[in-house]
């Protein structure tokens, strides 16, 4: 108790050291439009977390953190743009027949790697086999699990899959690598940028890719240095040592006046989610209770400072027309209602329960606390359990050992099915045990379906499923923040995660 | 000679049961690294094959001995992380510690001896009282706090250097030495005014014992009395204590670098135990473990060497 006592004295002490010396100052114009592009130069960007030891692209399971700067290093047949349009990439064109189950690719001419080596038609029937699984090992990317066979044909290439798929191509994005390299050696790709060196737990480092098929880069290197300690982060960025980052949140811009301040949405369904297997959220009642007891305008007011976009299924805007905003105002917030469900379902006086949070991530604890608030009128007593992001993902995520969790989820391609498919009852990811036939019903329809009205009609029945069952209490998608020095211009916000380094520029 | 043989003796056991005890503490934290490394792809069947894989099978004691004799031969094992040797995941950071610890110490070193003679000198003077209550909040403040004190003042304000701006020492020492002075100070503040506490006591208590007054009596001067006589005895605890502070100053470095931005141990060290990254953490609690116990086993040995007395008592 004494120690806490006296680490808050210190924390007010250095709060109002702090606001002493700087004052509040009005932020700087969001979405500044900056001059010419001037060609060259070199930045250092800030990075939250190092990258994953392997920088192996087709391991899936790395970290959203890796993806997002491998996107500047590797490419696959197609890429997605900031519109979230799929766009050919090592491929020129594609076509596909009217059962959505063959895939032709026309190779892109004169596409080289890093080394120096010409694509060819072998790199990438080997790359997309690897990924597949069907060089003897196991499935490396589970999007495309579901390819039956990869050929060249006249050059062309020719993915077969096992079962029809209408949205293959959002997974076409496999990176292609060298025939029979291994990423683990060396890490060769297409990307504008090319891989230099890292030192573990310290910064990365990559250079203009000269002879890249498309638009090159603009500057001439990147340093992706390592800053873990959030505050440090943001002094780095004060200090001119770094020139920019990215993902910051809304406590953090404050004080950087020095910087251009861009505000996205982080692509992220955050949420209250609800293991629906456990007592007494087993109820879809007492669920339907917490999702009109928690008003989610008020949790983003007092954790995030009124940014963020609110939701009320597992989809987010930038997913366009998939996304429903009707749905986010589903349930009016009212305590006599809450209260009333919970009495039909037994539970009169409430009861209690824990939230589990990663403690590393600080917007998630934030939301869990204010939760906790607006359930206490309902007579609902939650309390929040911070654990490790390691612990979270054992116990949480895999084990399914918990009651209820803040966390966010994002997607790894631009489809649908990647935010709903782990709804469905028997999906390995449905950690939060969701349990509908009508839902698992409705995500067949909308896979097996080549039409793509049809398609969008049956996913949208899903996410009206999800907030009808009250699957989880959905909160919003985060406000993310983009630090700039002054002199930099070209960022663009995508719908996955994704960091475009290729795009930005001095100004002249 | 028995006295270190001795002294030796406890600091082989301690280092074994350290080494010991760390290495259960790692079997028992809650995470298990191969969900950490499989994550989407985990499936209870690909775990177990990684665990045979990492050696994570098998009688407990039978991979301690495994691991220590990797230990003592200089091959600590792999990272689950990195998936490179323990030493190359740790080659440069090793570096960095090192030399913000050492740093930190000459600071220590360098504050503590001249500010505890001049507090003791000046017994009972405006100086004396002024310097005792600075002392006393500079021995409260937290290195972490001091640290973000001197980023927002010499950094953002004062512009002395540049946060987050760090090069390794490899590419330029006296870049890295003039970044490292900070969080130093950081660190050695703390400690170099408990030390010039401990040694303001201990000459004033050696003041009062005859010898000083036969001093006195000789006509001797106070300087001439302290430097000749008095320090000699009243640095012996501080000997010990500053040997000691060594090691503290290498377990000070863990939050400091977090708030310095320093490539180091210690941040090794957090995201190694984040990630469970058990050989990498191991590693390096013992390292840290065994300078602590090292710099006991010395400063006993050296504090024996000048008093001749603690090998009677």
């Amino acid at each position: 108790m004494k120690k806490r006592i006296i680490s808050l004295v210190l924390a007010i002490a250095l709060v109002f050291a702090m606001s002493a010396c700087t004052g509040s100052k009005p932020q700087s114009d969001p979405q500044v439009t900056p001059g010419e592009a001037a060609e060259g130069g070199e930045i250092t960007v800030g990075l939250y977390n190092d990258l994953d030891a392997s920088l192996d692209p087709h391991m899936s399971s790395s970290s959203a953190a890796t993806r997002e700067i491998l996107f500047n290093i590797f490419e696959g047949l197609v890429k997605p743009d900031s519109k979230g349009n799929l766009v050919p990439a090592i491929a020129s064109s594609y076509t596909v027949n009217d059962t959505a189950d063959v895939y032709t690719f026309k190779l892109r001419e004169g596409v080289k790697f890093h080394d120096g080596r010409e694509v060819t038609a072998n790199d990438v029937v080997w790359s997309l086999s690897r990924a597949a699984g069907l060089l003897g090992g196991d499935t490396l990317v589970a999007d495309v699990a579901h390819i039956a066979s990869v050929e060249s044909v006249d050059g062309d290439i020719v993915v077969t899959l096992s079962k029809p798929d209408t949205e293959f191509l959002a997974h076409a994005t496999v990176a292609i690598i060298p025939e029979g390299h291994d990423p683990l050696s060396s890490v060769i790709g297409t990307g504008p940028y090319k891989f230099v060196s890292r030192v573990v737990q310290d910064n990365i480092v990559l250079e203009k890719n000269a002879d890249y098929w498309g638009e090159p880069a603009h500057l001439d290197k990147v340093t992706l240095k390592i800053i873990e300690d959030p505050e440090t982060l943001v002094m780095s960025l004060r200090s001119g040592a770094l020139d920019m980052a990215v993902r910051l949140d809304a406590s953090q811009i404050g004080t950087l006046d020095n910087m251009n301040i861009l505000e996205g949405s982080s692509n992220i369904v955050q949420a209250l989610y609800l293991n629906n297997a456990v007592k007494p959220f087993d109820d879809v009642r007492v669920r339907q209770a917490l999702c009109y007891a928690i008003d989610k305008h008020m949790v983003i007011d007092l954790a995030s400072d009124g940014h963020g976009t609110l939701l009320g299924s597992s989809m987010f805007p930038a997913f366009g027309k998939y996304f429903m905003p009707e749905l986010t105002d589903y349930y009016e917030p009212s305590v006599e209602k809450a209260k009333e469900l919970l009495a039909q379902a037994g539970y009169p006086n409430g009861f209690e329960f824990s939230i589990m949070v990663p403690a590393s991530m600080q917007s998630h604890v934030d939301v869990a606390q204010v939760i906790v608030e607006l359930l206490r009128p309902v007579g609902i007593t939650a309390k929040i359990d911070q654990v490790e992001w390691a612990t979270w993902y054992s116990d949480a995520y895999q084990g399914r050992k918990f009651e209820a969790t803040v966390i966010g989820m994002d997607a790894h391609g631009v489809a649908a099915s990647d935010l709903l498919a782990r709804f469905v009852s028997t999906s390995p990811k449905n950690f939060i045990n969701f349990n509908s036939p009508a839902y698992d019903a409705a995500y067949a329809a909308a896979t097996s379906t080549t039409d793509d009205a049809e398609q969008t009609k049956y996913f949208k029945e899903c996410e009206t499923i999800l907030t009808e069952e009250a699957a989880n209490v959905y909160i919003q998608d985060g406000a993310s923040f983009v630090a700039m020095a002054k002199d930099l211009g070209g960022f663009e916000f995508y719908p996955l995660y994704v960091l475009d380094l290729s795009k930005i520029y001095k100004t002249k | 000679m028995s006295y270190v043989l001795k002294k030796t003796g406890v600091l082989l056991i301690s280092l074994v049961l350290i080494s010991l005890l760390t290495f259960l503490a790692f079997q028992v934290i809650p995470g298990d690294p191969t969900t950490k490394i499989l994550g989407t792809d985990y499936t209870p069947e690909r775990a177990e094959a990684l665990r045979e894989q990492l050696g994570l099978k098998g009688n407990i004691f039978v991979r301690y001995f495994q691991w220590l004799r990797g230990l003592l031969h200089g091959e600590p094992g792999i990272s689950y992380s990195y998936f490179m040797p323990v030493k190359d995941v740790m080659a440069g950071k090793m570096q960095v510690t090192a030399i913000l610890s050492i740093l930190s110490w000459l600071l220590v070193m360098l504050f503590s001896i001249p500010l505890g003679i001049i507090l003791a000198r000046f017994q009972g003077s405006h100086l004396e009282r002024t310097g005792i209550v600075v002392n006393q909040v500079f021995m409260a403040v937290p290195p972490f706090f001091l640290g973000i004190l001197f980023t927002y003042l010499f950094g953002l304000l004062l512009r002395w250097f540049t946060p987050g701006s760090y090069v390794s020492y490899a590419d330029d020492p006296a870049k890295a030495l003039a970044y490292m002075l900070f969080p130093a100070l950081a660190i050695s503040i703390p400690k170099a005014a408990k030390t010039a506490k401990l040694l303001r006591s201990s000459i004033l208590s050696e003041m009062n014992k005859d010898y000083v007054r036969t001093a006195y009596s000789r006509g001797n001067s106070r300087w001439a009395v302290l430097r000749d006589h008095v320090l000699r005895n009243a640095m012996l605890p501080v000997i010990t204590y500053l040997a000691m502070s060594l090691a503290d100053t290498v377990a000070g470095s863990i939050i400091v670098e977090q708030v310095f931005a320093l490539p180091g141990l210690g941040r090794l060290l957090l995201s190694s135990i984040g990630n469970r990254d058990f050989p990498v953490a191991q590693c390096i609690v013992v390292i840290i473990a065994f300078i602590v116990v090292f710099m006991n086993y010395l400063a006993d040995i050296v504090t024996q060497y000048i008093d001749p007395r603690v090998r009677l008592s």
